[in-house]
Parts: C-alpha cells; structure tokens; sequence
C-alpha cells in the first residue's frame, strides 16, 4: 500500500492491520514517533493525519492511505525548526525527552486551530500526553511562548 | 577495550588519517589510580594519561560515564569538566564511555558508610568501604550522587588537562608557562596568537600530566551557577535523538518476550506452533521464566507472542495483598528488629507517663514506569559481545551477560544509550540477560528485544511496600515523645540478591529519610524492622525515604496537630540542624504560611525530609472543590550547598515534586497471584497536565557540601499534600494512594 509521510511517498508491504506506529518506525524508520504504551493512554506516538492530532497505534496501516501523515520528524528539523520546536528548544522543556515528540505535535495542532488558546483550550488538548518526567510547567510555558510568537507572524 | 579506539577513531582517524596525537586527561587518585580505560587500544601517538578528557588533532571529547535518563547527567558533567579545561560545550563532543572501575562512584559509598559506621569509627571505617567499592567498581549512576561525586573530580580532571595542555604550549612556544592563558579550548601566547588544545593534543600526549592542579574558587567560576542550554535540548525537540528503543543495525532482528505474569514463576511448557506460522516470525525460543520471539518486525514479534499457549507456574509470592500487609504487620517484633540508630531520651517512659496517640501507616508497591519501554539490543559473536542500551549499572550488565554468553567481561562491549526515563527502572538489567539470551542462540544477528508495555510492568520490581507505626505523647503544646517503626522487606537485599547477592547487616533504606531527621525531640525513637521478602523489589526515585518521607511527617503532623501547634512553626521549634532550619523558612516566606488553613476550603500543608543529605521541605496548598481535591500551588525549597545549573535544578525539583505528588495520589501496583494488576497507563494513573500546580523553587547554598538533588524533593510531596487535605476537609489520609479515600480534580 502507499502511504505519504512529511510529503513522501512510500510504498510498503504490511498487513493492513499493522498499526501506522510500526510501519512508521520499524519499516520506514521515523523513529521519532515514539511507542510508549500501545493503547493510547500516553501520546508518545502522536503524528498529524491531515492535521489532526492522532495516536499512531490505534491506526490501522490501510487507514492511513491517503492522507497526509506528518511525524515529528516533517515538523520542523533541527536546522530549521518548526516555533513549537524553537519554543520548546529556548525553555529546555525536555528531560527525558522520550514524551516530547508526542507532546510537540499535540501543541502543533492545537496552535494551528486556536493560534491564542485558553488555559482551558491548552489543558484539553494536551491531557492526553502523558510525562513521567514532570515537565508539564515548561510545557505549558512552551506553548504560550510559540503562541505569542506565531501571533507576530 | 575498544571503545577508546572507536572514539578516537570517530574523533581523529575519520577524514584526516594522517594527523597523529591524541591525549586523554583525567583526575582520580584514591590510593592509587585503577586502570585507565582510554589506555588500552590507543591509535599511535596517542595518550591517555586519565579517563575523563580525549583530545585529539581534530576533537575535544568530554567522558561523561553516569547514565543521563532525563536528569540532565551528560550536561552537568561536562559542565564540571569544562569549568576548569576553558572549553565551551558547543566546542566539544560527549560520550559515556566504557563501562570501567574508573568510573567507581565515591559518593554513593559515602551515603551507604553514613549509616553502616555511625560515631567515632567513621572516618576508618568509610575509607575501607570505599576501598572495597573500588575493587568491586561501582559505576552506579544512583542516590543523587553524580553532582556530589563529580563535583571535585571533574573539575581536577578537567584542570590537569589544561595545566598539561598549558605545559605543551610553553614547551612548543618557549614561553614560560606562567605567562600563558587559557580560555575557549586554546592556550593564549603573550602575543595573542592561539594554540589550540587540538594542535597540541600530540605534543601534550608525549608529557606527563600535571601532577598537582589547583580549583578555581566560585568567583571565578565561568559554568557553575549560570544558566546552561542542555547539549540534548535540540534532538530531543525535534524527534532526532536516538534512545536504546531506536538502535538499527544492519541485519538486526527484532524481539519480544512473554515471561511469566505472575512474576518469577516457571515456564512449565508452552506451544508456539501457531506463532510460529505468523508472518515474519522467525524463531521462538526458551528464555529465563518464558519464551522469545524473534521476528522482523516489533509489532509482529508482539503479535505474535499473543498467539503462544503457555504453562506456568506457580507464583512464588504471596498470592493476595492481604497476605503482604499481614506479613508487614507480624514484622514489629524484637526478632525481626533491623535497625534502632535513633534513640534519644526514654521513649517508653516518656508515653507512660502521657496521654499516647498512635497511628499506622501504608505505602503501596509501585511501579516506576518511565515511558520507554525497557529494550536492548544484543550481538553475540563467538568471542566478543557487543551490547546497545540504557542502563545505570554497566559494570553488572557486563558480568551478567557474561555469565549467561561464557564470553569475558572484557570482550563485551557496551554503548551506553539515551534513556527514556528511569526513576531507578534502570538500575535492573534483567532485559539486557533475556536479549543475550536470546542472542546466544542466533550467533552473528543483532537482536533487540523492546518489551511491551504490558510485559515491562508485569516484570517491574517495585518501590517495597511499607508499613509505619507511630506513638507520640506532647506537653505544654510541644511534641515531646516520638517513637517510629517502619516494616518493609529489604529492597536493598532484594535488587542486590539479582547481582552480587545480599550484603550482610542492617539495611539504611528500612529507616532513610526518618531515623536521621534533624529534629531534636526529648524522647525520640526511630526502629527499623525487616519485614521478610515478599514481591521482588527494587530502587524507586529516593529509595527509602519515598515511604518514610511521609511516615515520618504524617507522624509528626498529628501529634503537632494534638499539641496544638502550627505545622511550621512546631517543625522551626524542633529542628536542631540550621540548614535544614533555613529549608523550613525559605518555603514559611515563599508561601507567606499564616497557617494551615488560609481560607474557607483551602488547605496548606508543610514537610521536611532530608534525604541524600539534602534537606527539602515543601508548603503544598490545595482547595476543596465541588469536583474533589484540587492542586493549587506547591513552594519547596532545598539545601544543595552549590545549585551548578539553575534550570536543571529546578527541573529536577518540580519534577520531583509532580512526581511525589502524583504517586501520593495516584500509584499503585497490586498483585493477585502474584500477577501485577497495573499492566499499562490505563490502570496505572499519574498526573496530568491540567491537574498541575503551580510550583515555585528556590536553592539555597548555605553548606559547603555540594548534592544532587534528583531524589530529594519527592519524600516530602506526600506529607505535604496530606497535611493539606487534612486541613482543608478534616480527612486525615495515613495510607498511599490518597485516591482510594478522596476524590482529585
């Protein structure tokens, strides 16, 4: 089947039940997508499918033809990084870093909706990502600094 | 040993074969220096005088050997190191190093000898542990050490670097060296011009390293105390830092396991033929209390590890809770008595003569769950192991798989990998002998085995559970008798039977974080008793004090809230240690306390633990509402003698702080025989974003013992948290999780 990751096409041979988590990592290696519980508590493997905040292991593989994936990896780079990335860069939000991708990409999406969200817009959206670490208070910083900074553009 | 020649290799070899010289700087007399890793297996014209420093034509590299699971331990270290050698760090490249008795690690000694070697015998008796731990190489990354015990050690090795870089340059230049500067990862001539370490790594690598180095004093500290951006802050922003999950090696295979659920039970028997047939499965094979499954491709490897019949057998624990807490309860008698190092006054005099409250209290089991999934990944070939992962005890790892291979320590290799989380997780290394299990038996093919989250859990070895008995008598509005046992199994025999097996005597942690408080009360007794072995047990983030933290504060608590007292107040009375005292007043003034109880359905709660030789104590206020208890705002503040990165110590704090708060509520690992019930994120709840505080942080840097503080903010959180519930609606909460007796926003 095809699938289109960061704007690339891949042609891959799975079984169509194979979570996109897995096909992502294992058989295309964008290993930024990370496998934290499998059943969507935790949001480690949170990608966009045509913009919208999505747990790759609830996805099945041939659900995911024909749609825009975007991974952590299409979001920005380290040379020129998306400002939800540049935020969470210039805060040192990260400890153990292994729940940020996840948490990058749900606050991608939500600033791409609500480019000035709520306290109660941002508590929503980013519930579902879980950090062992307790990084939350810089995360929350994080998204009002890219806020504030995509508000000026 | 050849990692050092793979880092000089990358470093030196790569591009530019022809420029020779290499030097490898350290600092670690103790008696005399063990063998330097970076030694063996040196290019020509290299040297490697210590272990911490490699500079090469074309290199500077940090040796940074204490694991980094999102402490920022990679930073700190190199920062301590590049204090004193006059680099930047976007000047120089990291790498942990290679698993070596260099590496031993003298603080975690220090706290184990505090208590082993009270009174007058100290002094004699540290300096023959630590002897001991030398031999045996402790290259343990745990206890809050690595500030503590790199804070001297790094910055010699990184001065005897620059003092021996600073000799080649007066050598080359025919300068006395006394007029020769240093700084940005050059010697500066009188002229100006610039010699870089790199165009002197060769020469300096033919010298003898400065023997004798003296430290810069704090005011001219560049590094220490400022603000510093985190080396791994941009990869772990952008999805491109590798953890041990990600390794990919060229023909690599990818493996699961299913042991048995309900922990160290056998394998009696199982059939795989069904697994077998699945797409992509490559092999199924015995492992230590399951199987394997080998495929070439995680999900199907796990996929197909659901399709296998198992025998099993049965669980060598207590089958139901209850039968743990009774255990615990039957272990308050002299026989099992551990520990008594706190014996102040007469205590049973003191209560005889009063009016006694008593209380009890618990502490679950709980897992440490750090969101990377355990994994590694294993290569075995017919004399040499090379092994990818993440782990806190490299030395261990190296003997384990050598005993499971038959392949000498030394001819295993391991590359230390970023790790998602620990929280003491790591400090276990059962998942690297399944991978090498597995491995032994496809010679020549890398295997890395990820558990699933459900497989890591059920194999967790959890925080001890714990039990808490306190009798406490008060005069004139004063607490004047206090009396602690505390029962749990040892988790220091426990984690310590899975390596070099149990060490004789009393076990520290059955009493940490309470027979060693700085509180002067008249009749004062703090008892450990060992409770026996029930769940396998490990270090979870402040070992001990994690349960005591709470049992000791919540003691206090009422027998202060008996007397009378206010929390703070009483505490500031009683407490004879004047660091831990400032502690206290740092978070009475960041909270403004007037009190427990600020307003209508408002609470506020304080504690004070010392544990790792930090005092931290925490104000925690919360609000009642109509949707349950709600987290308002957290004030802590701790004594650390030097804070060496503002924003690595307050990200440690706070995450501590969530992390105490949220597993006081939360956390739980039960078992019903002997299968824990908590398999994944569902059952096993933390906090989450919305439900944060807001918390405030302050170090203080009064004592002139330098300490880490990854540990430190969590006993007190619970205590806090408690008095705060107590205070707000009258419910007094004496057993972990608080979830199972009030209701959270």
């Amino acid at each position: 089947m095809e699938l289109t990751v960061n704007g690339t096409s891949h042609q891959v041979d799975v079984e169509p039940e194979m979570p996109l988590l897995w096909v992502l990592r294992d058989e295309l290696g964008y290993k930024g997508v990370k496998f934290g519980c499998g059943i969507a508590q935790c949001g480690a493997c949170t990608v966009h499918l045509d913009g919208v905040p999505t747990r790759a292991c609830q996805i099945r593989a041939e659900d995911a033809q024909g749609v825009e994936i975007t991974t952590i990896e299409g979001l920005g780079t380290p040379e020129a990084p998306h400002p939800v990335q540049m935020a969470w860069i210039t805060r040192q939000v990260a400890q153990c870093g292994y729940c940020q991708s996840g948490q990058i990409m749900a606050a991608a999406a939500l600033l791409a909706q609500s480019p000035n969200p709520s306290d109660d817009e941002i508590d929503s959206a980013m519930d579902g990502n879980l950090c062992r670490c307790g990084t939350y208070p810089r995360i929350r910083a994080a998204i009002r600094d890219a806020a504030a900074r995509l508000s000026e553009v | 040993m050849r990692r050092a020649r793979r880092i000089a290799r990358r470093s030196f070899l790569i591009g530019s074969a022809a420029i020779a010289g290499g030097v490898a700087f350290g600092a670690y007399s103790y008696h005399r220096p063990v063998a330097n890793p970076l030694l063996e297996d040196l290019p020509p014209g290299a040297a490697a005088l210590t272990p911490y420093v490699l500079i090469t034509a074309e290199a500077i590299t940090l040796i940074t050997p204490r694991a980094d699971m999102g402490q920022g331990a990679y930073g700190v270290q190199a920062a301590l190191i590049a204090e004193e050698l006059d680099v930047d760090l976007d000047q120089v490249r990291l790498d942990p190093g290679p698993p070596s008795a260099a590496y031993w690690n003298t603080a975690l000694s220090e706290e184990i000898a505090a208590f082993m070697a009270p009174g007058a015998f100290n002094t004699v008796a540290r300096a023959g542990l630590d002897t001991a731990m030398k031999l045996i190489g402790l290259q343990i990354t745990g206890g809050s050490t690595t500030v503590p015990d790199g804070f001297d050690k790094l910055r010699e090795a990184g001065a005897v670097a620059r003092e021996t870089l600073r000799q080649a340059a007066a050598r080359q230049s025919g300068i006395a060296a006394d007029r020769l500067r240093t700084e940005r990862g050059a010697v500066i001539l009188p002229d100006g011009t610039r010699l870089a370490y790199t165009a002197l790594a060769a020469a300096a690598a033919r010298m003898e390293p400065a023997r004798t180095v003296t430290l810069r004093a704090p005011g001219k500290w560049r590094l220490i105390g400022q603000p510093m951006q985190r080396p791994d802050m941009v990869a772990k922003s952008t999805g491109t830092q590798d953890y041990g999950i990600d390794v990919a090696l060229p023909g690599m295979v990818h493996a699961t396991v299913v042991l048995n659920p309900a922990q160290g039970g056998a394998l009696l028997g199982y059939d795989a033929s069904e697994a077998m047939a699945m797409r992509g499965v490559k092999a199924v094979v015995p492992v230590t209390g399951g199987v394997g499954v080998v495929a070439d491709n995680t999900w199907r490897a796990m996929r197909a590890a659901q399709a296998i019949r198992f025998d099993w057998g049965a669980s060598p624990m207590p089958g139901q809770m209850q039968e743990h807490w009774q255990a615990l309860s039957d272990s308050f008698t002299r026989a099992s008595r551990d520990s008594r190092r706190r014996d102040d006054g007469d205590v049973e005099a003191a209560l005889r003569k009063r009016q006694v409250i008593t209380a009890e209290y618990r502490a679950p089991y709980l897992a440490h769950a750090p969101l990377e999934p355990v994994n590694a990944t294993v290569r075995v070939d017919a004399d040499a192991v090379e092994i990818w992962t993440g782990t806190q005890i490299p030395r261990f790892v190296q003997d384990n798989v050598s005993r499971i291979t038959g392949i000498p320590a030394r001819r295993i290799t391991l590359h230390a990998q970023m790790i998602g989380g620990s929280f003491g997780h790591r400090l276990e290394d059962a998942v690297v002998s399944r991978a090498a299990e597995i491995a032994l038996q496809m010679p020549g093919t890398p295997v890395k085995l990820t558990y699933s989250r459900e497989e890591d859990m059920r194999q967790e070895y959890p925080r001890q559970i714990a039990m808490a008995r306190m009798r406490g008598a008060l005069s004139d509005g004063k607490v004047e008798a206090y009396d602690l046992g505390i029962a749990m199994p040892s988790v220091i025999a426990s984690q310590m039977r899975r390596q070099t097996g149990a060490p004789p005597g009393p076990d520290s942690q059955i009493v940490a974080g309470a027979w060693d408080q700085p509180f002067d009360i008249p009749h004062h007794r703090v008892t450990g008793y060992r409770a026996p072995d029930l769940a396998a047990i490990s270090s979870w983030r402040a070992v001990g004090a994690s349960t005591n933290g709470f049992f000791y504060n919540a003691g206090l608590d009422e027998v202060i809230h008996a007397a009378g007292a206010d929390p703070l107040e009483e505490r500031l009375r009683l407490c004879a240690d004047p660091l831990a005292r400032k502690v206290l007043e740092a978070v009475g003034e960041m909270s403004g306390w007037s009190g427990p109880a600020p307003g209508p359905g408002q609470g506020r709660g304080v504690a004070l633990t010392t544990s790792f030789g930090v005092p931290c104590a925490e104000v925690v206020e919360v609000a009642a509402t109509d949707r349950g208890i709600r987290l308002v705002s957290v004030w802590a503040a701790a004594e650390v003698g030097r804070v060496v990165d503002p924003v690595n110590f307050e990200n440690n704090m706070r995450g501590g702080v969530i992390w105490g708060l949220g597993h006081a509520m939360l956390g739980e690992t039960t078992y019903a025989q002997g299968r824990a019930e908590q398999e994944n994120f569902d059952s096993f709840q933390s906090l989450r974003f919305s439900q944060i505080p807001e918390i405030f942080v302050r170090g203080l840097e009064n004592g002139t013992d330098v300490r880490g503080i990854g540990e430190p903010p969590v006993p007190p959180a619970a205590p806090a948290l408690a008095g705060a519930i107590f205070a707000a609606t009258g419910t007094r909460l004496r057993e972990m999780p608080f979830a199972r007796f009030v209701d959270f926003a």
